[in-house]
């Protein structure tokens, strides 16, 4: 029998609202989506920023794990949106947010540092987390060092990315908003001991460093051909400073990630007329953002699957092309995938550079071994996942550094964990402690059919953002070659959000079992029933609960002893089936859920 | 009623039936009746049994008189023919239209008000005639359009909400339409559409007069304590003889049951009715039986449900008049005009 759902649990409307669930940051997706259909974007710009602190950045470059959940992508009909099912553009309608924000407006709204009060913090790396953690203290009082071997702030966002997809003025301006809290010093310093950054007395280190070492290639021929043979991460980094400014006509470029795919648009950009992507593996098991490959194959790049690079042709100090073994995907008893030699014959691949971007690393050479720090047998440090403590009592990590490589929006999550943890120990708490959500309630109704959010939903298909044309963009490396929404079309994008942050609410003491929201429901998601085991009561709803990712919320109280059940899956949100109950029983509160960072941290559990 | 259209959005799993629809194909406008109706159940019970017949809509003739029931056709099947009649008259306009077109469904809607008061005497006639349909009365046994009055279906002594006990005597419609002539008569409740649907399938296919009386509380002005139409009233005294599985000809009987347990009726077209028994035994093809059970259980203050009274060999108007097999609006003019040598032979016939 289940037991009626504990909906005081914040976590269980927080699963409800998918997109806000799966971000690593917890951004309130929703709501900063109904401020931008109402054209606030600076408020939509603050919410992103107290969750993701990078909003004009992240709606560049997120690797948007919030889209792959969006309810939207599972309750769409094909036939009536006219395209395949797909989520709302949330990453993008991010950026809108901060491409539309009033600056004067903002620069208002942002937070200025108190007076000191006497802790000193170091963070080492200048990236997303640090950054992240100096935020979330320098507010605080405490007072933040920044440690980065780069001139500017802004780590693997500034030296990876290309400028083409992110402007540096926004990494400038984030990044600005970070150090003009004040309180926040940044040295261009490399740092070569962690033993020297503890001496100098810092309260807690924070380990920001990322993972900085491109994976090289282990193939015949490659040392001879070294002059024509770049590792990506570095390459794109030296394009970013401006020390490379050219390629070579044919490139190859190794690997199926993010970073293979900036590496062959920068190509492009650098004189590469034949660039193309080839890669082990098939072309969807690339690890590279499906959005991303498409960005690519537009930009006339080839991407050639299940090719293991054998050996690098060489003549004369000189390279000649790229030697590569078919091979085919096969799987064992486990589900393992090991790639065999089809016996198909060699490929062979000419060009005038090879970019190596088959993975990158975490490098800890500047810890030293007795500096207190254990490490785990993959050379990562051993932490604490809750708190991001390291076996050292002062030294906190963070971002790619803590966990190996991820992306920017999981860096932000790490930094606001870190700071919470590191502020607690300083004030004496216990970080294992974690501060509980705020949860604000609030009803929706405003009369008998009308409720403050636009509770209709929309049937159109995802919009597409608007590129510039493909021969300007790719003539000039610093044009961004997306455009972004534009407000009329950053509204209606908007409007495709079903607003799973409004919930219905449902109190068994005042139904009366008419079945009016039962009848009402568009998607059948209501049940008045027997109350049974899970699993099979699942079977038994007026539509199957086939999704056993997504609750069951389950409403008692009731006159006759059945229970209410509501399948979370596939509700639209639309609030009709409170609009049809006639008692009440139903209503549609919109639950805003906000993560608890480090300036709130003594909020209990 | 509800400012927004019900969104066309709908469950993954929604699967078409045979003519091609799916359930939402089978619906109709929103309702503006007010919220937590009983009509509106009913209606989606209506849907339902639609879509579970595999109907096709345009041959679905929806005719109601007036009241709040009677403006539900607008509800269901929205893509059918229908007609918002007189006040009482809807009963006449559906003869005349069976008579006309005998190919189309027809399912009269119609309320307490609409069907025991003003319309009594079109009630009694057209159960008399045995027009090949389905009605449903929404009973809620008040004036709900009037803002609550008593109408005649209360129950003598339940208690209006202004707190005045009813003085009158109540007319039962089902007692009333076995007796006119009604060859299949059920009585259910629009919170138990697991009764509900069955029932409207097998009265909807059955080849006569067909009547279900369907308990339909009225949230707004009966459905507090001391009504005998409030859902919980009628959930306290729901009691059901038997819960009906409605089995279509063409499809192939595979469970069985228990001899004991069911009882089978099988219809003049080969349908079968399969009746699980509830209790005690009842056998509904016994008219004089049935009569007596339905007023045991009102003196009794039950609220029978379930499959009452059928008539298993029914005959309906067309055949009581010996009509043409196709429709009236069919005929053209040599078989309405047969020329001078048809005369002839007529005129021969009577020499």
């Amino acid at each position: 029998m289940l037991k009626p759902t504990d909906i005081a649990n914040p976590d269980y409307f927080h699963k409800v609202v998918d997109c806000q669930w799966a971000c690593p940051a917890h951004t309130p997706v929703p709501e900063y989506i109904r401020l931008i259909a109402h054209g606030r974007y600076s408020d939509a710009y603050m919410i992103n920023w107290k969750s993701n602190v990078f909003p004009g950045i992240l709606g560049r470059t997120c690797d948007r794990p919030c889209e792959p959940a969006c309810r939207r992508s599972r309750v769409e009909d094909e036939n009536l949106v006219k395209g395949k099912k797909e989520p709302v553009a949330i990453c993008r309608l991010k950026r809108v947010a901060a491409d539309y924000k009033d600056d004067d407006d903002i620069n208002s709204k942002m937070p200025k540092a108190p007076e000191k009060n006497g802790r000193r913090v170091a963070c080492i790396g200048g990236g997303p987390s640090s950054l992240t953690v100096a935020r979330d203290l320098a507010v605080l009082g405490y007072e933040i060092v920044i440690y980065d071997q780069d001139p500017k702030l802004g780590g693997f966002i500034r030296t990876q990315i290309p400028h083409f997809r992110l402007p540096e003025s926004v990494i400038d301006e984030e990044v600005g908003y970070i150090t003009g809290i004040g309180n926040v010093e940044f040295r261009h310093q490399r740092v070569d001991s962690l033993k020297a950054v503890l001496a100098e007395g810092y309260d807690a280190v924070f380990v920001g460093s990322g993972a900085p070492r491109g994976r090289d290639l282990d193939v015949p021929g490659r040392k001879e051909a070294a002059a024509n043979i770049h590792i990506g991460l570095d390459w794109l980094s030296s394009v970013s400073f401006g020390h490379i400014d050219k390629v070579g006509k044919r490139v190859i470029v190794l690997g199926g990630g993010n970073t293979a795919m900036d590496c062959c648009r920068t190509a492009r950009r650098l004189g590469g007329e034949d660039v193309k992507v080839i890669v082990r593996s098939g072309f969807d098991e690339m690890k590279a953002s499906p959005w991303e490959k498409e960005d690519a194959i537009g930009e006339d790049i080839p991407i050639l699957n299940m090719l293991v690079p054998k050996e690098v042709r060489h003549e004369g100090g000189k390279i000649k092309g790229v030697l590569f073994e078919k091979v085919v995907a096969k799987y064992d008893d486990k589900g393992r995938r090991s790639l065999v030699p089809s016996g198909e014959p060699d490929e062979f691949h000419e060009c005038d550079d090879v970019l190596v971007a088959i993975g990158q690393e975490n490098a800890f050479p500047w810890i030293e071994k007795d500096a207190g720090i254990e490490f785990d047998k993959w050379g990562l440090p051993q932490l604490n996942e809750k708190t991001f403590a390291s076996t050292h009592p002062k030294v906190f990590f963070g971002g790619d550094a803590a966990f190996g490589p991820k992306n920017i929006i999981w860096a932000a999550a790490h930094g606001h964990e870190a700071a919470t943890s590191i502020h607690k120990m300083l004030i004496g708490e216990n970080p294992e402690e974690r501060p509980a959500p705020g949860v604000n309630v609030a009803s929706q109704k405003m009369g008998i059919h009308e409720w403050s959010y636009d509770n209709a939903p929309t049937i159109d298909h995802r919009l597409k953002v608007p590129h510039r044309p493909k021969q300007e963009a790719l003539k000039d490396i610093m044009a961004e070659v997306e455009l972004g929404f534009d407000p009329q079309l950053a509204f209606k994008e908007a409007q495709r959000c079903l607003n799973c942050d409004v919930q219905t609410v449902f109190s068994g003491q005042l139904c009366i079992e008419c079945d009016a929201c039962v009848d009402i429901c568009p998607m059948d998601c209501i049940t008045f029933t027997e109350n049974g085991e899970e699993k099979e009561l699942r079977t038994r709803l007026t539509a199957p609960a086939m999704n056993p990712t997504q609750d069951l919320y389950i409403g008692a109280g009731l006159k006759t002893q059945r229970v209410m059940v509501k399948d979370e899956d596939v509700c639209l949100h639309c609030g009709l089936c409170a609009e049809r109950c006639p008692t009440g029983a139903w209503d549609m509160r919109k639950y805003y859920i906000e993560m608890t960072h480090a300036e709130h941290a003594c909020r209990k559990q | 009623m509800t400012y927004i259209a019900k969104p066309r959005l709908h469950h993954p799993s929604l699967v078409k039936n045979k003519a091609g629809f799916t359930r939402r194909d089978y619906e109709g406008a929103v309702s503006t009746l007010c919220a937590g109706c009983g009509h509106d159940s009913i209606s989606a019970a209506i849907i339902q049994a639609c879509y579970e017949l595999d109907i096709l809509p345009h041959q679905v003739a929806k005719l109601s008189g007036i009241g709040c029931s009677s403006k539900a056709p607008t509800y269901f099947v929205g893509a059918s023919h229908g007609f918002n009649t007189v006040h009482g008259r809807m009963p006449s306009v559906m003869t005349g239209a069976n008579l006309a077109n005998r190919d189309l469904i027809y399912m009269g809607v119609s309320g307490d008000g609409d069907s025991a008061s003003i319309g009594l005497g079109q009630f009694a006639h057209v159960m008399r005639r045995g027009v090949n349909m389905t009605y449903i009365v929404m009973n809620n046994g008040v004036y709900g359009l009037t803002k609550g009055q008593f109408s005649a279906t209360a129950d003598k002594g339940s208690i209006s909400k202004k707190g005045v006990s009813n003085p009158d005597s109540s007319i039962d419609m089902v007692s009333l339409a076995i007796l006119m002539g009604a060859t299949f008569v059920g009585r259910s409740f629009s919170g138990d559409k697991h009764q509900l649907v069955p029932l409207i399938k097998a009265a909807m296919d059955h080849k006569g007069a067909a009547f279900l009386d369907v308990i339909s509380p009225c949230v707004a002005f009966n459905n507090h304590a001391g009504s005998t139409k409030s859902y919980d009233y009628v959930r306290e005294h729901n009691e059901a003889l038997n819960r009906i599985d409605f089995i279509e000809t063409r499809e192939e009987i595979t469970t069985s049951y228990d001899p004991g347990t069911t009882k089978i009726v099988q219809q003049h077209d080969g349908s079968i009715l399969r009746l699980r028994k509830l209790g005690e035994d009842y056998d509904p093809s016994d008219k004089v039986a049935a009569v007596k059970r339905v007023q045991e259980g009102l003196h009794a203050g039950e609220v029978v449900t379930g499959l009452l009274y059928v008539d298993p060999t029914p005959s309906d108007l067309h055949a009581n008049l010996n009509t043409v097999d196709v429709p009236l609006n069919t005929l053209n003019a040599p078989d309405l005009c047969p020329g001078t040598s048809a005369l002839d032979k007529i005129n021969a016939s009577l020499r």
